[in-house]
C-alpha cells in the first residue's frame, strides 16, 4: 500500500494485515529500549494544520521507536499564515525530500491531494470532517484485544457524528470487520444520508443495552453557536453516556479528549469498562504499522507468524 | 471599419457587441441543415453572401461566387449558432481568469454566437460607466457579439438598487445578482416593481444563504460519506417559489437561473401553469453529471448550484422535454489554476462550459437517445429569445448565425488544450462525440477547427487549396 489515505480504500484483509503487524510490534513496546532499526535513515514528516497533540505525539513516537528522523511542521507560526498554499508548501517540504508525510488538515481530501503532487508515501492524520484512518485502526486493534474478534458485535457510536471524522472512519472500519453499527445523536448532528455507510441512525439511547461497545464522540463546544442544540445541559440529559445508562458488560470508548460532564460522566471515565487509554496505547503500535506498511509494504505475510515478525529490520 | 452592433428583436436599446469582422462569404455543400423552428431537416446547399444567409437550395445545386470560401459539409451537420444568456467572462478585475478575447474565443470553439456576461466582477457592473466601458472593450476585443447584463443590486449586496434605467438605456441586457440570490424579499420586490419603467428580464440565481451554509456539495449520500458541507435541493427550490410568487404578484418577467434540483422543477413547472412570467435553464453539467461524479474531490467539479443527485437530474431532463425549462445555459466560470488546486472546500464555485456544451449534451443525451437532437438545439439557441434578444435561424436573409459540427468526431477534453484562459472544466479528460468545426457570428467566421478543410475560391475561379 502506498498511502494510507482512507479507511473506505482499505479491504478487511489489508486492516488485519496491518494490525497483525501492529501486535507483533506491541512487543517492542514492552522492551526497556523501546526501540527497532525497521525505518533507520528514512525521513518521516509530521504537517499539521490543526491543532492536535495526541495524534502528532502519537506518530512521532512510532516513527521514532522504528528509528526514523522526525520533522514536526505546524501550520501556526510558519509559511501558511503569511499565505502561502498547500501546494506551495507542500513542494517546499518535498524538497527536503521526506519519505513519509503525516498530514492534518481542516479540508476533506486533503491528503489524497497532497499525494498527488509528491512521490512520498502519504498518511492520512485527518481530513476535515471526512476520514480519520489511525484513528479507526487503533479502535479496532483496541476492541481486537479486548474482544477478540468484532465479528457480529453491536457498536453504538454516540454523539456529533455530522462533525466527525472519527466517525465516518469508525463506521467503515466497523462494518468492515463484520460488526453492526448503530450511530445516536441529535437528529442535527446526524448527516443525511448517512445510512449509505451501512449503520442503523437512532435519535435515542434507549435501546443502548443492545450496544456491545459504546463509542462516544466528543461534544465541540463551538456547536452551540451554531444552533446545533439548545444547550450542553440538554444534550448530556439525552445523549451523555453515565452509570446509568452503561452496563456492566459493555465496553466503553472515546477518541478524546473527553469533555468530563458533557458526552461522558466522570464516573464511567474513570470505570474498569472504559478503554480510552488503552486506545491511546493503541495508537503508538498501529502508527508504527502504518508507517511501516507504507514505507516498507508488505514485503512478508505476518499473518502466517503471528507471534513474532523475524525480518531482519525487527531484529 | 465600424464595431459591429446586432440588431436586436424589437427590445428598446439593447446592445450586443463585437470587434470589426470581415462578412464571410461562404457555400457550405452538402451539409445536414437542422433548424428545430423553421422545420429544415435536410441535406442542402447554403450560401452566406456578405455575412447574410443569401440561398438555400438542395444538395449540389449551389456553385461559389468568385471570392467565396466553398466547405464541403458532407456528413456534417449545420445547426443555427447557439446563444448563451449566462457565462462569466471575469472582466473588468478578474483578467487573470478570462477576458473578453480569450472567454468569446471559447465561445465560438463551442458553436456560440451570442453570450450575455454577468456583473460580479471586481469591480461589479453596477454603474453606467462600467457598463459603458465594457461595451467599448467589447467592440475591440470580442470574437462573437456580447451583451451584459449589470447587477439588479449595488455592489450585488442585496440592498440598494443599482441606477436600472440609465443601464437599461445604455444596453443592459436584463439585470442580475448571479452568484448570489437578492435574499431580501422587500428589495427583490423594488426591483420588480422597477422592471416596469426599464424593461430587462430579471435573472436569479436562487439559493437561500441561510440553508446553503457553508455548504460545498448537494447535500446527500455522497456528502454524508464525504463528510463535506451540503447544500440542501430545499435552498434552491425555497427561494423560486417566494420569487414567482412575487413575480406573480407584481406582473414582473424573471428567468431563473441553472436549475439544479428536482423540487425545483416541480415549482416552476407549476408557477408556468398558474400563468407567472417565468422562464429557466439548465446547465449541461446538471443534465450530465451528479454527486457521484464529485466522490474524487475533483475541484473542477465544484460549483453553485452542485451536482445534485441522479433524481435531480432525471427531472432536468424531464423538465426539458416538456418545456418547463426553456434554455440550455453553461454558467461558464473560468478560475486560474492555482485556484483550483487546493482542497475541495477551499475551492472556489465554477466550471468553464462553453467549449464543451454541445458535445457533452450530445454525448450524453442525444447518442443514448434520451432527447431528440432537434430539441437539444432548440434549447441552445433559445436563451437570448428568452430577453427578447437574438434567435438564430438558418433562413434566407437571416444574419448568418450558424454552427458546423462533425457529429462523428470524437474528442478528448483538455487534450489539446482550450481556447478559454482557465482549464477548470469539470468535462476534462471525458472523451465527447461531436465537434465544432466551423462557427458564424453575426455574419463572420468567429472560429475554424484546425483541421477543417475549406478550398477558397479565387476571383479567377482557381481553387487555392
Amino acid at each position: 500500500m502506498r498511502h494510507l489515505l482512507s479507511i473506505e480504500d482499505l479491504t478487511r484483509d489489508d486492516i488485519e494485515r496491518i494490525l497483525d503487524r501492529a501486535a507483533a510490534f506491541e512487543e517492542v513496546s514492552h522492551r526497556d529500549i523501546k526501540k527497532v532499526p525497521a525505518l533507520r535513515g528514512r525521513t518521516v514528516l509530521n504537517l499539521f494544520y490543526e491543532a492536535s497533540t495526541r495524534t502528532r505525539s502519537s506518530f512521532e513516537l512510532a516513527a521514532k521507536r522504528l528509528s526514523a528522523d522526525v520533522v514536526n511542521f505546524a501550520a501556526s507560526g510558519s509559511s501558511v499564515e503569511k499565505g502561502e498554499s498547500l501546494k506551495d508548501t507542500v513542494l517546499t517540504l518535498v524538497a527536503h525530500s521526506p519519505d513519509a508525510i503525516v498530514i492534518r488538515t481542516p479540508y476533506a481530501g486533503a491528503a489524497a491531494l497532497v499525494a498527488s503532487w509528491t512521490t512520498a508515501a502519504i498518511v492520512n492524520a485527518g481530513d476535515g470532517k471526512h476520514e480519520h484512518p489511525t484513528q479507526a485502526l487503533l479502535d479496532v486493534h483496541t476492541l481486537r484485544q479486548k474482544l477478540g474478534s468484532l465479528e457480529g458485535r453491536n457498536i453504538w457510536i454516540v454523539g456529533d457524528v455530522a462533525h466527525s471524522r472519527v466517525a465516518r472512519s469508525n463506521i467503515l472500519a466497523f462494518r468492515k470487520m463484520g460488526a453492526d453499527v448503530t450511530v445516536c445523536g441529535p437528529p442535527t448532528l446526524i448527516p443525511r444520508g448517512i445510512e449509505a455507510l451501512g449503520c442503523e441512525v437512532r435519535y435515542e439511547l434507549d435501546d443502548l443495552r443492545e450496544a456491545d461497545v459504546v463509542y462516544a464522540l466528543r461534544m465541540q463546544h463551538e456547536r452551540m453557536d451554531q444552533n446545533f442544540v439548545p444547550s450542553l445541559r440538554e444534550y448530556a440529559a439525552n445523549y451523555q453516556i453515565n452509570g446509568r445508562r452503561l452496563g456492566p458488560r459493555q465496553v466503553l470508548m472515546h477518541p478524546g479528549p473527553v469533555n468530563r460532564g458533557v458526552e461522558l460522566s466522570g464516573e464511567v471515565v474513570d470505570s474498569p469498562q472504559a478503554v480510552i487509554t488503552m486506545q491511546v496505547k493503541s495508537g503508538v503500535v498501529v502508527r508504527m504499522a502504518v508507517l511501516y506498511e507504507v514505507l516498507v509494504g508488505r514485503a512478508s505475510d505476518l499473518r502466517q507468524r503471528p507471534t513474532r515478525p523475524t525480518e531482519p529490520q525487527l531484529a | 471599419m465600424t464595431p459591429h452592433e446586432s440588431k436586436s428583436n424589437g427590445a428598446s436599446g439593447v446592445r450586443l457587441v463585437s470587434a470589426p469582422a470581415r462578412p464571410a462569404d461562404l457555400l457550405l455543400q452538402h451539409v445536414h441543415a437542422l433548424d428545430p423552428r423553421t422545420g429544415l431537416d435536410g441535406v442542402r446547399d447554403l450560401l452566406v453572401r456578405d455575412g447574410e444567409i443569401s440561398e438555400i437550395a438542395d444538395s449540389g445545386t449551389l456553385s461559389a461566387p468568385p471570392g467565396a470560401e466553398t466547405v464541403d459539409g458532407a456528413g456534417r451537420h449545420l445547426f443555427p449558432a447557439f446563444v448563451d444568456p449566462h457565462v462569466h467572462l471575469r472582466t473588468p478585475g478578474q483578467e487573470h481568469k478570462e477576458d473578453l478575447e480569450t472567454g468569446t474565443r471559447a465561445a465560438a470553439a463551442g458553436g456560440y454566437c451570442a453570450v450575455i456576461a454577468m456583473p460580479n466582477t471586481a469591480p461589479v457592473i453596477d454603474s453606467a460607466p462600467i457598463l459603458g466601458a465594457l461595451l467599448d472593450a467589447a467592440a475591440r476585443e470580442a470574437r462573437v457579439p456580447v451583451g451584459f447584463m449589470p447587477a439588479i443590486t449595488r455592489g450585488l449586496k442585496g440592498e440598494e438598487l443599482t441606477e436600472m434605467a440609465e443601464l437599461r438605456a445604455l444596453g443592459a441586457a436584463g439585470f442580475t445578482d448571479d452568484g448570489r440570490p437578492v435574499a431580501d424579499a422587500g428589495v427583490f420586490r423594488r426591483a420588480l416593481q422597477y422592471q416596469r419603467l426599464c424593461g430587462g428580464v430579471l435573472a436569479l440565481h436562487e439559493e437561500d444563504p441561510s440553508l446553503s451554509g457553508k455548504g460545498a456539495m448537494h447535500e446527500g449520500v455522497v456528502s454524508a460519506l464525504l463528510g463535506v458541507a451540503g447544500i440542501p435541493s430545499v435552498s434552491e427550490s425555497t427561494v423560486i417559489a417566494r420569487d414567482c410568487a412575487l413575480a406573480d404578484y407584481e406582473n414582473a418577467r424573471i428567468h431563473i437561473q441553472h436549475l439544479s434540483a428536482s423540487e425545483s422543477v416541480v415549482v416552476i413547472r407549476a408557477a408556468k401553469a398558474r400563468g407567472v412570467q417565468v422562464t429557466c435553464e439548465a446547465s449541461p453539467h446538471h443534465l450530465t453529471m451528479t454527486d457521484e461524479d464529485v466522490r474524487g474531490l475533483d475541484t473542477r467539479r465544484k460549483m453553485n448550484p452542485p451536482l445534485r443527485s441522479e433524481e435531480d437530474r432525471q427531472a432536468l431532463i424531464e423538465g426539458l422535454r416538456d418545456g418547463t425549462i426553456d434554455c440550455i445555459a453553461t454558467d461558464h466560470a473560468p478560475h486560474a489554476r492555482d485556484e483550483k488546486e487546493v482542497p475541495f472546500e477551499q475551492a472556489p464555485m465554477g466550471t468553464t462550459g462553453l467549449e464543451t456544451a454541445f458535445a457533452s449534451v450530445y454525448t450524453d443525451l442525444v447518442l443514448p437517445g434520451i432527447l431528440p437532437l432537434a430539441l437539444v438545439i432548440e434549447k441552445l439557441t433559445s436563451g437570448l429569445g428568452l430577453l427578447d434578444l437574438l434567435v438564430p435561424a438558418i433562413a434566407v436573409g437571416e444574419p448568418a448565425n450558424l454552427v458546423l459540427v462533425d457529429l462523428g468526431a470524437e474528442w478528448v477534453v483538455g487534450e489539446s488544450g482550450y481556447e478559454s484562459r482557465s482549464e477548470n472544466c469539470c468535462f476534462a479528460d471525458r472523451t465527447l462525440r461531436g465537434r465544432v468545426l466551423l462557427t458564424l457570428a453575426a455574419g463572420a467566421v468567429a472560429y475554424r477547427e484546425r483541421s477543417t478543410i475549406l478550398s477558397v475560391t479565387s476571383s479567377a475561379g482557381q481553387s487555392l487549396r
